[in-house]
């Protein structure tokens, strides 16, 4: 490394104050990766290096934990997240139809942002509200009852928000 | 009674989603405008297990139920009911209901209600609501009036098994625990509920929080621990929300924290993310991921009771299994064992999902029959179609069928009959349920959850997988039925852990209940179901067709063409054989087969 030029630091002055307050619990890399992906929607290269010196845990370990798990993302998702629930109440009740719709409508599958940066879609297990199968989450918002009808309007709806 | 009226709101997941924060909000509004604010109290509740109705409000006194509420139901509740006193009869669940209590419909005529005995009743997020309905006396209890031996001897004759799925007698770990010396323990919520389609968990830490931090602190005391953990799910914020919420309370009115109650006995909580790994349910990979490291099981023994979290003996329980601890404590376990079966006492949550009429978040004590599940509280199956199957265990599980509609629910006759009690999930299938298609989309789920350490699960799943994935094309051969026997025979006897033993169930079972419908994918090359997609195919009728265009206009790949009264035709190549126009056509012109 030859240059001296300081490098922008990512990490947050709130997720600094998070890892400090985690810093002595014992098994804090999960909560401390959380944070960050809360902040960035993913966890970035460079903020997986920042928390390996802040918590000094390697990164090879850290990515390790990041990979295990499915809720860690390494890429940035869409600016609108569609997740298509794909519990077994869902699945039943034509889930697989919503996803294949979505892949239609955006042209891209599953984990995978649209060109323009502008839609992920994801398949999510059960959040919970199976009386309503089959249902679809958009940046949060919770639709039920969904049919693939539907599922075009609701990402028309979502377009150029 | 300060308020002559309560109107209970119910702030579940499902509920909330459905609009239930704007109806809640709207009601405040117009008991304002209408001048009712001292009339009624508006209350914030859990899950009232109706969810497929939702959102539910109910009105106390008089125990009116009301479903499907809008805000834009809002004014016509307080105008009518809450200032004239009478029922909003278009709200109410049926028409027969009126003038009768919530208890009197059917969905809840059969239910008991023990782990949800304040969901839909008091308002999660304050913890005086939980200690007017005797919160917390279950810990005063333990903590003046018992021995540690005697909490565990109560467990014991209440014959209280763990919920989570396997149905260990709690009694034991907790006697495990307790009898070894150890200069630190831990107690651990498990609510990490993994089965794809099952919310029991979710709706308890939801709407009674407080249930489970009284019990895991009564752990706390009896086994000599000082710290618990709660393992959750990163996807149920709402529930994270609540419980922290009620881990703040608790320590400000010294429920929790250094010198509980005035004591010399310290014990706290502390909330844990899981990120979406099934595998980490398992109680030894959940340690794993306490620990910050990749969620991994272990060989057992040693058990976690004697060697658990950070090397340290460690209690793991079930959320349900935490609920139940409080009123066992509470009304003894003379009253509990009097509920339920021989070998299986008390009750349990089901999340009853899929084709039935009344999906929701049901509790009923052992030894019910899946009949009366389905038909006295499910209300039957839904569109008229008929009975299948039920599967329970997820993706651990079986199917349940027909013939075994009446025998009584407990974990022993579940398993005899090749499925299991599992964590609550009960997914009821209709006649367009494929029995292939289901056990592949579980043996997906558990061949993606896999955690790769051992290589019967690893390949064996995936092997299987790919078995069932050509049966469902119709390129299975006989001797692919036998190739998934000996694969799941290895699996069960090999795996390290429950996940890769128990992944093969599904097939098993399937095989062993609808071995006809395997038949007929792999020899007549049909799915009975009309589900798997690879053996269908929609043609139209020339004869019956009358040209109105209807499936055209509906096919969401333009591969319908025909002009206004001429017969059409599908292109077969383009159709993604979604059925829709076969929904469509009034007149019978499309053929399924
Ligand atoms: C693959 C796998 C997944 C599991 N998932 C859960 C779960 O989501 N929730 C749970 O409480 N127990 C789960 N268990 C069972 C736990 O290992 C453990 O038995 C349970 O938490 C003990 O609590 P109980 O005795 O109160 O049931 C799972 C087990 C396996 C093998
Ligand atoms: S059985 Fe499967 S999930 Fe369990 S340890 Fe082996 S590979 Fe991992
Ligand atoms: S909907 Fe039926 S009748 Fe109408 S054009 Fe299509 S196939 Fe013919
Ligand atoms: S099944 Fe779907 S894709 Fe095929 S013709 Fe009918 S509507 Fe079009
Ligand atoms: S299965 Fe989709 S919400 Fe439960
Ligand atoms: S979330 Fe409201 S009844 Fe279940």
């Amino acid at each position: 490394m030859t240059t001296t030029v300081e490098k922008k630091k990512i990490l947050t002055p709130e997720i600094d104050a998070f890892i400090e307050k985690w810093r002595e619990k014992p098994g804090n890399l999960i909560m401390v990766l959380h944070r960050v992906q809360e902040e960035f929607g993913y966890i970035p290269r460079e903020a997986a290096f920042e928390v390996s010196s802040a918590l000094d845990i390697p990164v090879a370990k850290i990515y390790g934990v990041i990979t295990f798990y499915h809720f860690f993302k390494l890429t940035k998702p869409g600016k609108t997240q569609i997740a298509v629930c794909m519990g077994t109440a869902c699945y039943l009740k034509g889930g697989q139809d919503l996803v294949d719709e979505c892949e239609r409508s955006l042209g891209v599958g599953l984990n995978t942002v649209t060109e323009d940066g502008e839609f992920s879609v994801e398949a999510v297990r059960c959040i919970g509200c199976c009386g309503l199968a089959p249902v679809v989450t958009v940046n949060g918002e919770v639709f039920g009852s969904v049919t693939t009808k539907q599922m075009s309007k609701i990402i028309d709806q979502f377009k150029g928000k | 009674m300060a308020y002559k009226n309560y109107i209970l709101v119910c702030a579940g997941t499902a509920c909330e989603s459905s609009k239930g924060i704007a109806l809640y909000k709207e009601l405040e509004k117009e008991l304002k405008a209408q001048g009712a604010e001292t009339e009624a109290q508006l209350v914030k509740t859990g899950c009232f297990g109706f969810c497929e109705q939702g959102p539910i409000v109910k009105i106390l006194p008089d125990e009116t139920f009301y479903v499907k509420v809008g805000p834009q139901h809002a004014k016509q509740i307080v105008a009518e009911h809450i200032i004239k006193g009478r029922q909003v009869e278009e709200l109410l669940y049926d028409k027969e209901q009126k003038g009768k209590s919530a208890n009197e419909i059917g969905f809840y005529q059969k239910q008991k209600r023990i782990v949800l005995r304040n969901c839909g009743v008091i308002n999660p997020e304050f913890i005086d609501e939980y200690i007017a309905r005797d919160g917390y006396a279950a810990l005063e209890k333990v903590m003046f009036e018992m021995t540690g031996d005697e909490v565990i001897e109560e467990l014991c004759n209440a014959g209280l098994r763990g919920r989570g799925g396997a149905g260990f007698p709690t009694s034991l770990k907790w006697k495990f625990t307790k009898n070894i010396k150890a200069d630190q323990k831990y107690i651990v919520c498990n609510a990490d509920e993994g089965d794809p389609g099952a919310y029991m968990d979710r709706s308890t830490c939801e709407g009674d929080p407080h249930s489970v931090l009284e019990a895991m602190t009564i752990a706390g005391k009896t086994v000599g621990a000082s710290q618990g953990y709660i393992y959750i799910r990163a996807e149920y914020p709402l529930a994270i929300e609540r419980l922290n919420n009620a881990i703040d309370q608790s320590r400000e009115y010294g429920l929790l924290g250094d010198n509980i109650l005035g004591s010399d006995f310290s014990f706290d909580i502390e909330l844990r993310l899981g990120a979406g790994a099934f595998v980490c349910g398992e109680e030894t990979a959940l340690i794993a991921s306490i620990e910050g490291k990749r969620g991994m099981p272990i060989p057992r023994p040693p058990f976690p009771a004697v060697k658990g979290l950070w090397g340290k003996p460690t209690v793991i329980n079930n959320v349900e299994t935490w609920a139940n601890i409080p009123m066992i404590i509470l009304k003894g376990s003379s009253w509990f064992n009097r509920i339920g079966t021989e070998s299986s006492k008390g009750t349990k949550v089901f999340a009853l999902t899929g084709k039935i009429n009344n999906s929701g978040l049901i509790e009923v004590p052992m030894g019910t029959t899946l009949r009366e599940i389905i038909y006295d509280i499910g209300g039957g199956i839904a569109n008229g179609k008929k009975f299948k199957a039920a599967q329970t265990g997820g993706p651990s599980g079986g199917v349940i069928t027909e013939e075994f509609l009446d025998i009584p629910i407990d974990y022993e006759s579940l398993q005899g009959i090749g499925s299991m009690m599992g964590s609550g999930g009960m997914i009821v299938m209709d006649e367009d349920d494929c029995m292939i298609d289901i056990t592949k989309f579980y043996l997906e789920f558990t061949v993606d959850e896999s955690c790769g350490k051992c290589a019967p699960c690893r390949i064996g799943g995936r092997t299987n997988y790919n078995i069932l994935d050509k049966i469902s094309k119709g390129q299975g051969t006989l001797e692919d039925l036998d190739q998934l026997k000996v694969l799941a025979q290895a699996m069960r006897k090999a795996s390290l852990c429950g996940l890769g033993q128990t992944a093969p169930n599904p097939i098993m079972s399937t095989l062993n209940y609808f071995e006809d419908e395997y038949l007929a994918h792999i020899n007549d090359k049909k799915c009975p179901a009309g589900k798997c997609k690879d053996l269908l195919s929609y043609t139209i009728i020339e004869d019956q067709c009358i040209g109105c265009t209807a499936c055209a206009r509906v096919c969401p790949v333009n591969c319908i063409s025909g002009k206004v009264k001429e017969v059409h035709l599908i292109d077969q190549d383009q159709c993604i054989k979604c059925g829709q126009c076969f929904d469509k056509c009034n007149f019978d012109a499309i053929l399924k087969g």
